[in-house]
């Protein structure tokens, strides 16, 4: 290597280290602005208030989001016992019954729905599912039971598609030895190959909940955005995600800080939900 | 009482091939849904008209003409950034607690939902940077967003490319760079492409850190300063305000059109990058 092209290969390695520095970078600024305007709040009225205050009247200086955090829960919950059963159901069936030709058709497609924009569910949780729970089971219709509904189905393809990717890579050994001893199919399933990819289903139920708790818009659409615990499934709700996204455009001052202070709260939510994630995905790797 | 191992077995079977058949029938439905309600209103004329009286009359093309220019300028400043950071990871540097760092970091990113992307573009490039509500502050907000997209995608195509190619170029005494650029690039474009895509298609379908940063405005953007609303902003405004149900739905099959569109473009080029070497 002569001279020039070894200070050039120098210069070309500085400036990718900066390149794959700017995430980190980014990563910081966003925590820096977000905590920068969420967390003066905070130590002005006290976390106490904030997390576990009922009433959001942010006008009058009352900025409780106990409901919200509460209602953020319950749909998160709510959409995974409506989409996990599901989606884990059709995983296996991709994975354990379907031919090859199926799974090269289902697969794939699986994955260009979980490109349909989730505006795209809420509008038609609104138009389809809305309309039937109040027809049929009283109430306004925008409801926990719409939202989970709604979300549980927006996170259908993400949940088939990671826990068919696990249940793929348990080795046809495991299967081949199961079957072998005389076990019948549903039998080395439900106790060999479900719980070899365990850890790989988890992560992508948690995944899931991830996605449904960060959902804004559609939640929006269907929740009826009221401001109290909901009490019954047919209760509407307002989750941390849309009390941001329903107030940001106009709110000032304290009001905005507010709402800052409540994506902190989402985002610790996130963290908490990612660091489990992760955990098991590690826990998966060193086994 | 013991049940029949068989018995069940088909039992549980005819269940599962049910419960699939439903999953993919709901996802199926939703498509077919959009396509029939919303066909008979998409002409050429709707999609390269102006909106007239809030979008209730008129058609959709300064969201489509928004769309498109926040879906590029995201990818042109995303890809350079996001490529440039996998070779980094791939080709220049052993595993090390800074790698570790920078894909906790790349992770973290990932896993950071779309209103808070939305809260920072608005505090960060709307208020504190003066950019106002913009296609540039859009744009740089969702580059932000789609980066780990890019740069997992990205790594993955390096990574495939076979370890021998490097050899042949580095005995043929080309630099690390040269390598990089004439050798292992060209054999990882269409992974590398597939990320773009991906990242194209979920600049086109956000709502939530766009409506924030990009505004709503129904005017056509003709500079990076001026608001603009995306096809899926227009979209939900269209829908939660309950402005026309038949531009609604004419404006979700549009958006859903394109996204089927560009997705498959993607994994067609996944494809062929796994064809090529495996």
């Amino acid at each position: 290597m002569n001279r020039e092209d070894f200070d050039k290969e120098w210069i070309v390695r500085l400036v990718l280290l900066l390149f794959a520095l700017s995430s980190l970078l980014f990563l910081f600024i966003i925590f820096i602005f977000i905590l920068t305007e969420g967390l003066p709040l905070f130590y002005k009225v006290g976390v106490r208030n904030i997390v576990l205050g009922m009433k959001w009247a942010p006008t009058k200086a009352s900025f409780g989001i106990f409901p919200m955090i509460i209602s953020s829960f319950m749909v998160t919950f709510g959409a995974l016992v409506v989409g996990a059963p599901l989606a884990l159901a059709c995983a296996t069936y991709l994975s354990e019954y379907a031919g090859k030709k199926t799974k090269l058709f289902l697969k794939p497609s699986l994955e260009l729905l979980a490109g349909i924009p989730s505006v795209v569910y809420g509008f038609l949780g609104v138009v389809y599912i809305v309309p039937i729970i109040r027809e049929h089971l009283g109430g306004a219709g925008f409801s926990i039971l719409s939202t989970s509904l709604v979300l549980g189905i927006m996170i259908l393809p993400t949940i088939t598609s990671i826990s068919f990717d696990s249940l793929m890579s348990v080795p046809s050994a495991f299967r081949e030895g199961s079957l072998a001893m005389g076990a019948t199919k549903w039998q080395t399933i439900s106790r060999v190959v479900l719980p070899a990819a365990r850890s790989g289903i988890l992560a992508s139920f948690i995944l899931g909940m991830g996605r449904a708790v960060g959902e804004t818009m559609a939640v929006i659409m269907v929740a009826g955005n009221a401001l109290k615990i909901p009490t019954s499934l047919l209760d509407p709700l307002r989750t941390l995600t849309s009390n941001i996204a329903l107030e940001l455009a106009y709110a000032t001052g304290d009001h905005r800080r507010a709402l800052f202070s409540t994506g902190v709260v989402l985002l610790v939510i996130i963290m908490g939900l990612n660091l489990i994630a992760n955990f098991w995905v590690k826990a998966k790797v060193a086994k | 009482m013991r049940v029949n191992p068989r018995l069940t077995d088909k039992i549980v079977r005819a269940g599962l091939t049910f419960q699939a058949l439903f999953t993919v029938g709901i996802l199926v439905l939703i498509v077919a849904v959009i396509f029939v309600k919303g066909f008979p209103y998409v002409t050429a004329e709707f999609i390269f008209s102006y909106p007239q009286d809030m979008g209730r009359l008129g058609g959709i093309f300064p969201s489509v003409v928004g769309t498109v220019f926040l879906g590029l300028l995201s990818i042109a400043c995303a890809t350079p950034l996001g490529v440039g950071t996998a070779i980094y990871l791939t080709e220049y540097t052993k595993e090390s607690s800074l790698t570790r760092i920078i894909r906790f970091g790349v992770e973290s990113l990932a896993g950071i939902p779309s209103i808070i992307y939305g809260l920072f573009g608005f505090i960060f490039f709307v208020i504190k940077l003066r950019m106002g509500w913009s296609l540039l502050s859009g744009t740089l907000t969702v580059s932000i967003m789609v980066l780990p997209t890019i740069i997992r995608t990205s790594e993955e195509a390096i990574k495939s490319v076979p370890k021998n190619l490097r050899m042949v170029s580095f005995s043929l005494a080309a630099t690390k760079w040269e390598t990089v650029t004439r050798v292992i690039l060209p054999s990882a474009a269409p992974g590398i492409l597939t990320g773009i895509m991906l990242s194209i298609g979920r600049a086109v379908s956000e709502t939530a850190a766009v409506i924030f940063t990009m505004g709503s405005s129904l005017r056509l953007p003709t500079s990076i300063m001026d608001s603009g609303r995306t096809m899926a902003v227009h979209f939900y405004i269209l829908a939660r305000e309950g402005i026309s149900m038949e531009k609604a739905y004419a404006t979700a099959l549009v958006l859903v059109c394109s996204i089927l569109i560009i997705n498959i473009v993607a994994y067609y080029l996944m494809h062929r990058m796994i064809a090529r070497y495996s």
